[in-house]
């Protein structure tokens, strides 16, 4: 499903990314874990296809396309989400015209018919109540005033109401209590399926206990340097990065 | 029949004509349409204003005003303190009247020239009164979404009657519904018919709000002025449908010299709209309109304004010179009148819509956005002129800079000696897209009561890239992200435009945007 092959990022004359290389197999949930500064965010960037990432080598693939001549919006109709680890907020757009908008705007590249005003509404209304967001905050402007909290609960109920192929989640725990933890667990794990991967990157371990990786892979500066199963995060947790900051640097 | 100047691209495509046709897609109404037309001779002396003054069959009382006027504007210089650019305008080099051949008004809508009627057509204004709708292509899309927060459930929306008045160059052409606006009580006719039929109506007030020495546009303006739209709705009565005037440039080097006069006598309310286009040429034109409004006692009037004036080339060559007066005198207490206006078009605007107000607890608003793209130039703001006690204003403007425009919100707050309890609240947002434009903001704020409660907010910001990104992974293209942040940006002016206009207004943001960022 998603291939990146030797991946190197330069970001502002920078090397962040040095040779990544990573397969997630459709129907799998893979994890990326590192310290502060492994180049974890620069990996979501890179994938989604942000402007000033630059590939200086290696390539990335969605179901054995080349994604790197796409545009985001390119990338996002073929079925890549990125929740992000600070979302934005739209002043004056309306969150459920926000999210429809985007909804229609994939399934029109896609060269399929637009969701009807109906289905839209008891879809995002059923969705919303999983997140726990009301139906109040769904017609104010999009995250405006929406408490940091709050914002990743919208970037879930988008990921559901987007239903990607392939989902990635940059950090989606950093600022979460345990029922909101326990939320995203609930969307990611009602979400897999045999065609569909997941990407969870995290610092912490703590969200793995929610959404169960199948893979984890420890990234440390700009590579992969070791890849195992759950396992790892647990070792992580008790014995911190030092060891992987040490063999990579 | 009307044709576009550069049509379909055949072999032997080069760049130029590529661009061509690229612009013409840009500014849709850039057509000329081909019509014989009856022209004042060039330039302008008393005989250019008594020509004008003879072809409307005016009084005397007119034509002595107009008179007075020229005289008057011979010895005034143009203003030069707005923050605008362009060479100095000959004014001897333009036409100052020209209306199609056949005649200036026509009975019925049949007698209208059938290129007349096919070039309004193309613009999407229906002069035929079974085409009631004032319609825009493609408009019903999602109308709710400027409107509504939920900006779900908008579709459905009962579309309403809108009368038209349309004006062609220095004539209007045609005034739709005017029977059943009678029925009303309610006057809708060009100025000229006015003249001739009302008036006493149009004596008392022409030149009460706008007087004769108020500007050099103005000025210029009451001198040569060709047309324009009357409207008065009589005391207690509200306004059955929306009503508009939609002016069109089609003669090159011709100035356009409108004259719109609206009174809402006590307890009425009237919402009025103002649309234009002009076609794409070379040099520049101008535009040199006067509006007055006047209220009484508990009556309101909504004035709205889509301007979409043909802006120039990317290269800053031809467009219309805008240069307008407009003012509303709330001139008996409770009287409100609000302005909207969205602001597309045009090469250079200066235009002031602004408020007296005169009448104890009158209200005054001006609602504004701004767009400026390639080199286009705005100076736009507004003037509350506070006199009666308790009176209140609002402010809302909202500039977008793009290219190498620039553009300046010029705002004055007065408050008089005697008018105690009066409050104001402005706001100013400019968001500038790409580093080579320019906003600025200049507020004038005098108050000599020291009861007043003045608030002034304002904010510049660049359009985000993080913003911009974030749209695009959801799956927006690039121009669709700028639409909907722009939008988005402007929803608290696009929402008090009439339902109709909104659409219009979003369609022309992102025509106006168009390229960019990129």
């Amino acid at each position: 499903m998603l291939k990146i092959d030797d991946l190197h990022i330069t970001v502002q004359e920078t090397e962040i990314l040095k040779g990544l290389s990573l397969e997630v197999p459709a129907g799998e949930v893979h994890a990326i874990m590192g310290p502060n500064g492994s180049g974890k965010s620069t990996l979501s960037y890179a994938i989604t296809g942000r402007e000033d990432y630059e590939v200086t080598q290696g390539d990335i693939t969605l179901d054995g396309d080349s994604l790197l001549e796409m545009d985001p919006n390119e990338r996002a109709a073929k079925g890549l989400f990125l929740s992000f680890q600070h979302p934005l907020e739209i002043p004056g757009v309306a969150t459920m015209s926000f999210i429809r908008t985007a909804l229609n705007a994939q399934r029109k590249a896609r060269g399929e018919n637009e969701v009807t005003a109906a289905d839209f509404l008891r879809a995002i209304r059923e969705k919303a109540k999983i997140v726990g967001l009301s139906d109040e905050k769904l017609k104010r402007p999009f995250n405006v005033g929406f408490s940091g909290g709050e914002k990743k609960r919208m970037e879930m109920l988008q990921m559901a109401m987007l239903e990607p192929r392939f989902g990635i989640l940059d950090e989606t725990d950093s600022g979460l209590d345990i029922d909101a933890l326990k939320m995203v667990g609930e969307v990611v794990n009602e979400m897999r399926g045999p065609d569909r991967g997941f990407l969870v990157i995290t610092h912490y371990q703590r969200l793995l206990d929610y959404v169960k990786p199948d893979r984890v892979h420890v990234l440390a500066d700009g590579r992969i340097v070791e890849s195992g199963g759950p396992e790892i995060a647990r070792e992580l947790e008790e014995h911190g990065y030092d060891k992987y900051i040490q063999s990579a640097a | 029949m009307s044709q576009t100047r550069e049509t379909v691209v055949k072999e032997g495509i080069d760049q130029a004509t590529v661009e061509m046709t690229r612009e013409l897609e840009t500014y849709k109404h850039g057509f000329i349409t081909n019509i014989e037309s009856e022209k004042a001779p060039k330039g302008l002396t008393e005989d250019t204003v008594r020509y004008i003054s003879a072809k409307k069959d005016e009084p005397q009382w007119m034509l002595d005003w107009r008179l007075e006027a020229f005289a008057r504007w011979k010895e005034m210089d143009e203003p030069t303190w707005a923050h605008v650019k362009y060479p100095a305008i000959n004014y001897q080099d333009h036409y100052y009247y020209s209306a199609p051949k056949s005649g200036s008004k026509y009975e019925s809508i049949d007698d209208v020239p059938p290129e007349i009627l096919a070039d309004f057509e193309k613009l999407g204004i229906p002069l035929r009164e079974a085409e009631v709708l004032l319609g825009v292509e493609g408009a019903g899309q999602t109308p709710g979404e400027a409107r509504t927060d939920a900006g779900v459930g908008g579709e459905g929306v009962a579309r309403q009657k809108v009368a038209v008045d349309a004006v062609f160059d220095s004539v209007s052409v045609a005034t739709t519904f005017k029977k059943e606006l009678e029925k009303a009580g309610v006057i809708f006719m060009s100025i000229s018919e006015a003249i001739r039929e009302h008036p006493e109506l149009v004596k008392k007030y022409i030149g009460s709000v706008v007087p004769t020495s108020d500007n050099f546009f103005a000025t210029l303006n009451t001198a040569v002025f060709s047309d324009g739209t009357f409207v008065y709705v009589p005391p207690g009565v509200r306004c059955p449908m929306e009503l508009s005037t939609y002016f069109r440039i089609n003669e090159a080097n011709t100035g356009q010299f409108e004259r719109t006069l609206i009174v809402a006598d006590k307890g009425s309310y009237v919402s009025y709209l103002e649309g234009c286009t002009a076609p794409m040429r070379d040099e520049n034109q101008l535009h040199a309109a006067v509006v007055e409004l006047v209220a009484l006692e508990d009556a309101e009037i909504k004035y709205s304004t889509v301007q979409n004036w043909y802006p120039g080339d990317k290269d800053g060559k031809g467009g219309i010179y805008n240069f307008v007066t407009k003012r509303g005198d709330c001139r008996e207490a409770r009287s409100k009148i609000s302005w909207t206006q969205v602001e597309t078009g045009s090469a250079v605007t200066w235009k002031y819509p602004s408020c007296i107000l005169r009448g104890d607890n009158s209200v005054g608003e001006f609602y504004s956005i701004a767009i400026t793209n390639n080199h286009q130039q705005a100076d736009t703001g507004t003037k509350m002129i506070h006199l009666g006690r308790n009176t209140t204003s609002r402010i809302i403007s909202k500039g977008i800079a793009a290219g190498f425009s620039d553009q300046t919100y010029r705002g004055l707050v007065s408050v008089h000696r005697k008018a105690e309890g009066v409050r104001n609240f402005t706001q100013c947002d400019s968001l500038l897209i790409g580093d080579q434009c320019g906003a600025h903001t200049v507020p004038y704020i005098e108050a000599k009561n020291s009861s007043a409660v003045l608030e002034h907010e304002a904010t510049t910001s660049r359009l985000s890239e993080d913003q911009l990104f974030y749209c695009m992974q959801r799956g927006l293209n690039e121009e669709e992200a700028v639409s909907l942040l722009v939008n988005g940006f402007c929803k608290d002016v696009l929402q008090q435009l009439p339902m109709e206009f909104a659409v219009e207004a979003q369609k022309l943001l992102e025509v106006s945007l168009e390229g960019s960022v990129g």
